[in-house]
């Protein structure tokens, strides 16, 4: 499959998501996200960008060593 | 049908298992215990029975009620796919270690009082480290006794505990603690150590990427669930739990977000999903109690079905790193292993359908409920972070992948032998029936439920937070798999890099000290003891130091001692006893008269 009918139906699906989230609104928010329509989609999308870009900065200055690294004497 | 505890059920027949010469028939018999358990399992009542007098105190080796058998049908089941899974096997100490660990666990899920419950979990690591050894590599050797000394730290922690609180309460039942005695504090200590919560963590991502292929499938299961059991079993409710829980699901989504090594990355969404269900014990309402046991049953499938997937390939194609793997267009030569594996990483991220939904979701709704807005804002991120690892990252990186060009071709892989796939088919199966029939898991649960996963809002919701983590690492794919072969720190690293400078500080400066003290201490005792054979050089010296001639004891001891130098003339002798009575004569005439 080609890449950009993949991106449209990707964004098609996206698209539906959305408009389904405000056909079924949570019926019992307990906090004020949870009154927002759609918010898994921001949180989705932003949650997965914010873990890839604090994990991969963390394991390059800091958790990711060198194979040997507890091999050395 | 017999009465016998299921833990003796597993321990007999572990024993019996190398008795048995026909190979047929040792299969035979590995596979009838766990059929043998779970008609015991289902033929048992529940209450309070099996009991011991031991010294002066009542052990009670049948404990049974809704939450100690919804976890011992989940460890029967579970033990019989990893069996299956295991079968091909011909080394038969493997299969010993494998039911002798799943013998102890169930003795800890049925053990009423703490002298037992102490004794099988102690049987469990013992047995478990064999798991790791048989690998019989040089990581896998020094992984487990790493693995074998922090579980017996815990141990002893927790037998320190126990004592406490036989010695505090005169009682050695195994009841709700109360956390603000020092006793309760210990136990807890000794708790979560098996529950792998950070920092007390970095044993299970050390030691379960290094066990055997087969045995690492049964270590996903037990430890971590079986020290779930003994949390909700006695500090429901203890706050403390929830924020641990919390981070605890962060942080293994976080290592493993920058992970390379297949099962490592599972072995911390290990970390990560007990950390839904520490939160959930944490939490302590009956919805929280029934989505921590519901979330454990589950997980230990789902995690079953991907350690056995990953299991398979490393098998087959002798790799474990996604470096080695990704862009070899595995899916090709798999692609039966990959749809399997699949099922349970949808299971994990809780995909509509598949078990981990009708559970996860419960743990979140139990948090929201409680009005923790921040505990479920962190769980909601956790679930994020498991679909972009285990759903997406691993499977794209193991079986596709873009080539670079640099690949080598993998030639050998194919799919693994019919145990191996049967034992992931059945875990695969039982993870959808769970999924979409939830009322099959729920109708096993401690209280009663009142909870529906399958709402039109939650579906929606799911497949928002689902499909937008598959776009968020369409992104970002190629940089997810970039990168050199390299190990992360955790926590380990006090106890590998401090503990060897501990080493080092004894073997080295510590050592010479010794020995400086040592023969400090020798050199004098020589003294001594040439002293005590020519004791009259000590006169000697005191006549020459008077005489003013100098001479060192050494020189004079250097001389042996020989009698006929000092020896006087009788004469002296006489006199001196002579004087002697004389003065003694004279006192005594004195004091008489």
């Amino acid at each position: 499959m080609n890449p950009t009918r993949l991106s449209r139906i990707m964004m098609a699906l996206i698209l539906a998501l959305f408009v389904l989230g405000f056909i079924f609104p949570n019926p019992h928010p307990h906090f004020w996200w949870q009154k927002i329509p759609a918010f898994d989609i921001f949180f989705g999308f932003l949650g997965s960008i914010l873990l890839i870009v604090f994990a991969k900065w963390l394991g390059h200055n800091w958790l990711l060593k060198d194979k040997d690294y507890y091999n050395h004497d | 049908m017999i009465n016998l505890p299921p833990a003796f059920i597993y321990i007999i027949g572990a024993l019996l298992i190398p008795l048995v010469r026909v190979r047929r028939l040792q299969q035979a018999i590995a596979l009838l215990i766990p059929i043998l358990a779970m008609i015991t399992l289902w033929q048992m009542p529940q209450g309070v029975y099996w009991q011991m007098r031991f010294l002066d105190y009542d052990l009670i080796l049948g404990r049974v009620d809704k939450l100690s058998l919804l976890f011992a049908y989940i460890f029967v089941i579970i033990s019989f796919i990893g069996m299956l899974y295991a079968i091909h096997i011909k080394e038969m100490g493997q299969h010993v270690a494998a039911y002798l660990y799943v013998g102890s666990t169930l003795g800890v899920v049925f053990a009423g009082d703490l002298f037992s419950l102490f004794f099988f979990w102690e049987i469990m690591a013992a047995a478990s480290v064999f798991l790791i050894w048989y690998n019989k590599t040089e990581a896998s050797l020094k992984a487990g006794f790493r693995y074998a000394l922090v579980h017996l730290f815990g141990g002893a922690i927790l037998l320190g505990g126990i004592v406490m609180q036989v010695s505090n309460t005169g009682s050695i039942l195994f009841n709700p603690f109360d956390l603000s005695t020092l006793a309760a504090k210990f136990i807890l200590f000794g708790f979560l150590i098996n529950a792998a919560v950070p920092p007390l963590h970095a044993w299970l991502p050390d030691a379960y990427p290094e066990g055997t292929i087969t045995g690492s499938v049964f270590m996903t299961a037990f430890t971590t669930k079986s020290a779930v059991y003994v949390l909700a079993r006695s500090f429901a409710g203890t706050e403390i739990l929830i924020w641990l829980g919390a981070i605890m699901a962060l942080y293994g989504v976080i290592y493993a977000v920058i992970e390379k090594d297949i099962r490592r990355l599972l072995s911390y969404h290990i970390v990560s999903q007990v950390g839904y269900m520490v939160c959930a014990v944490g939490i302590g309402t009956e919805m929280a109690l029934n989505g921590a046991g519901a979330h454990a049953f589950c997980h230990i499938l789902y995690k079953a079905v991907l350690f056995m997937g990953m299991g398979a390939v490393i098998q087959m194609t002798g790799r474990r790193n996604i470096l080695d793997l990704k862009g070899r267009h595995l899916y090709k030569k798999m692609p039966l292993t990959l749809g399997l594996y699949m099922v349970g990483a949808f299971s994990i991220s809780a995909v509509p359908l598949f078990n981990g939904f009708v559970s996860k979701t419960m743990i979140v709704a139990a948090a929201g409920s409680s009005h923790l807005p921040i505990i479920e804002i962190m769980l909601h991120l956790a679930s994020v972070g498991t679909f972009l690892s285990v759903g997406l990252k691993l499977p794209w990186g193991v079986w596709f992948g873009k080539p670079d060009g640099s690949e080598d071709e993998i030639a050998e892989a194919k799919e693994p032998p019919l145990n191996m796939q049967l034992g992931m088919g059945i875990g695969a199966l039982l993870c959808i029936i769970t999924g979409i029939f939830p009322e099959t898991l729920y109708k096993l649960l401690p209280y009663k439920v009142e909870f529906h996963p399958y709402t039109p809002n939650h579906i929606v919701a799911s497949l928002q937070l689902l499909v937008l983590t598959l776009a968020g690492f369409w992104i970002y794919r190629d940089k997810l798999m970039a990168g050199e072969k390299s190990i992360s720190l955790d926590t380990d690293w006090f106890y590998r890099v401090f503990g060897r400078a501990v080493l080092n500080f004894c073997l080295y400066p510590l050592n010479r000290f010794r020995d400086l003290v040592q023969s400090a201490f020798v050199s004098r005792t020589r003294t001594i003891a040439s002293l005590s054979k020519h004791p009259y050089a000590l006169l000697e010296l005191f006549w020459y130091t008077l005489s003013g001639e100098r001479k060192t004891m050494a020189e004079l001891l250097q001389r042996p001692y020989d009698e006929k130098d000092y020896r006087l003339p009788v004469g002296i002798g006489v006199c001196a006893s002579l004087i002697f009575l004389f003065i003694y004569a004279l006192v005594y005439m004195r004091v008489a008269s």
